[in-house]
């Protein structure tokens, strides 16, 4: 034994410290991601979902800016201009008042975008309160309120739309609200859901221990863990309040001329469509199939990126 | 089972009677009465029509009077087309639009559950990724849209088909691929996805592994279960296609209901409308009624637990 410690001589610098590197204890092997900054990195390789987005983005900016650049009025009638081809002047014809329908397109645009966004966010509000208040509580006010929620969902929600329309006259504000009084019951469903599960989590019975109350608690710790459902209901009620409004202007609900939706758009283009008039069909039809189908796809792919069990 | 049955129709009951309670109180929101437009000058004569039509009563009487009525099924008359009740309208142009209905969700049923099956088989192949961009274009194509193209180029362009009523075999055509579309393209997708998850359970490795022929495993094992999902929304898809039977009558000339319905809107005929609201509403409630009837009796966890009970 003695004879083997004085072979074996060890450096005395094996023995200092090596020092911290401070360069080194920062590094991250692979970098740390949010919830969100996972999804969006997710979402991102989804090339059509991704081609969704943009398009809506570009869309949006249209509705906003078009309108007021365009030097076609849409308000007098112009019988010079009486259903022309598509040309020069006039990029998608016009129709039989005379009107630009590029300009009507996007003034269309506005409507159905603004009836589709608004409804998904009043829809967003009753739900959240609705369906959070009733998973958080359980019991028996989950029990009632469930079962007024049961029955509202076995209601056909566009006749009772439709009804709703008739009696209040169509308007912007008749077809959002409308809309709203049957839709945010999905919502809701989906939130209680969401925090039925969530409320036993140990985070929260912490949460509890400190002291918050039950509006902390839901605003704080449940909502923004149930947020991936919500958005992708959300991004899927858009595109159908969109169909929902174009149905109501086709059977005659519509808001009507000069600032007129897609939906009406279309209904006024069927008659003439026999004539040859195709482009005052075509342009709207086009513009709500491309928003649908852009709807469709971003919310598919937000459903996908958003999945925790998919998070790799 | 039968529990669940008589609860389900104890809440189809209260579902019709709060739809028939909103349209009462929504109809008689609407101010004025119906017979302002009548010009009657006569005081005595707009007081006997009020009689005649029971206006005069107190708004309980009334409600409970239009209760029974819905409840013998009778809707009253229409005040923009004399000689008419809705009961006359609904004997007219129902049994068309149930034809029309039905023949498209069989056709939206088979070729939808074909389709999402194929794709499922060749998943991620030419016929998945062909099956799931008709799909998408599917359901975001409105069908008024698609109406408009069949007719212009199979009816117009191409004289094949005839482009518009309800005549014959010929003429069913083109309405019933315009509505089927939609539905086709939702349960196609349904279908894939669920049959994608269904394919990698256990239970089908076994029945592969005893052997058995690939279509008897699609058909027999993967399907049964793959459809559940399907079932579920066929209630939505009913509602669908009942809405959009109003849509595709108007373009088509079909005299179905949908057609008569469009038209009240149009004249503000309120007895048709809310008559014609209430009759559907009653028959799409009845419809998901008997829809989650099926779905307990094919649901394989529930016959499942029959079927222990009995041994």
């Amino acid at each position: 034994m003695v004879t083997r410690q004085q072979n074996v001589q060890a450096p005395d610098e094996w023995f200092k410290p090596k020092g911290r590197d401070a360069e080194k204890a920062e590094s991250v092997v692979r970098p740390s991601l949010s919830y969100w900054k996972d999804a969006w990195r997710r979402l991102r390789k989804n090339k059509l979902a991704m081609g969704g987005l943009v398009f809506l983005i570009i869309l949006t900016l249209f509705a906003i800016f078009a309108p007021m650049l365009s030097p076609h009025n849409i308000e007098i009638t112009q019988y010079a201009n009486q259903n022309q081809p598509p040309s020069g002047a006039h990029w998608f014809g016009t129709d039989d008042k005379g009107w630009d329908v590029f300009t009507r397109t996007w003034h269309g645009a506005r409507v159905s975008l603004f009836v589709g966004v608004a409804a998904a966010l009043i829809d967003f509000f009753i739900g959240i309160i609705y369906g959070g208040i009733s998973g958080y509580k359980g019991g028996r006010t989950d029990t009632i309120m469930m079962r007024i929620i049961e029955i509202l969902y076995g209601l056909p929600h566009l006749l009772v739309v439709i009804l709703l329309m008739v009696i209040m006259g169509p308007s912007l504000t008749t077809i959002i609200v409308a809309l709203t009084i049957t839709g945010w019951v999905g919502m809701a469903r989906i939130v209680r859901g969401q925090v039925l599960q969530i409320k036993n989590y140990e985070f929260v019975t912490a949460s509890k221990s400190f002291g918050a109350g039950t509006s902390r608690i839901i605003r704080k710790n449940l909502l923004p863990n149930t947020m991936g459902p919500i958005i992708v209901q959300m991004t899927l009620t858009v595109p159908s309040a969109i169909f929902a409004e174009a149905f109501l202007s086709f059977i005659g609900l519509g808001i009507q001329a000069p600032v007129a939706s897609w939906g009406v758009m279309a209904n006024d283009a069927l008659p003439v469509i026999l004539s040859g008039h195709w482009w005052r069909l075509f342009f709207p039809a086009l513009f709500i199939s491309l928003t649908m189908f852009a709807f469709n796809v971003l919310g598919d792919g937000m459903q996908d990126a958003l999945d925790p069990k998919l998070r790799g | 089972m039968a529990i669940y049955i008589v609860k389900r129709f104890f809440m189809m009951i209260a579902t019709i009677l709060i739809i028939a309670t909103l349209t009462f109180f929504l109809m008689h929101s609407v101010p004025g009465s119906p017979f302002d437009e009548e010009r009657t000058s006569n005081p005595t004569i707009q007081a006997n029509l009020e009689k005649f039509y029971k206006l005069d009563q107190p708004t309980h009487v009334q409600y409970f009077d239009y209760l029974k009525s819905i409840a013998t099924f009778d809707f009253g008359p229409s005040i923009k087309k004399p000689n008419e009740t809705v009961n006359t309208l609904l004997a007219r142009g129902f049994p068309i639009s149930f034809e029309l209905g039905m023949v498209t969700i069989l056709v939206a049923v088979i070729s939808g559950i074909t389709l999402g099956t194929l794709a499922a088989l060749r998943h991620n192949g030419i016929i998945d990724y062909s099956a799931m961009a008709f799909a998408v274009i599917g359901i975001s194509v409105p069908n008024f849209v698609l109406a408009t193209v069949l007719i212009q180029q199979f009816a117009v362009n191409w004289n094949l088909l005839p482009p518009a009523t309800w005549s014959s075999r010929m003429h069913m055509i083109l309405p019933t691929l315009a509505l089927a579309t939609g539905p086709t393209a939702i349960i196609a997708r349904l279908t894939r996805s669920s049959m994608l998850e269904v394919l990698t359970q256990d239970y089908i490795k076994m029945a592969r592994a005893k052997g058995l022929s690939p279509v008897r495993i699609v058909l027999r094992h993967a399907l049964r279960n793959a459809l559940m999902p399907v079932v579920t929304i066929m209630g939505t898809m009913l509602a669908g296609i009942l809405t959009g039977t109003f849509v595709i009558e108007k373009i088509f000339a079909i005299p179905g209901m949908g057609k008569y319905f469009v038209e009240s809107i149009n004249n503000r005929d309120y007895p048709v409308i809310m008559g014609s609201t209430v009759f559907y509403s009653a028959f799409l409630v009845f419809m998901l009624f008997l829809v989650d009837i099926v779905y307990g009796f094919i649901d394989p966890r529930i016959k499942l637990h029959r079927k222990e009970g009995d041994a």
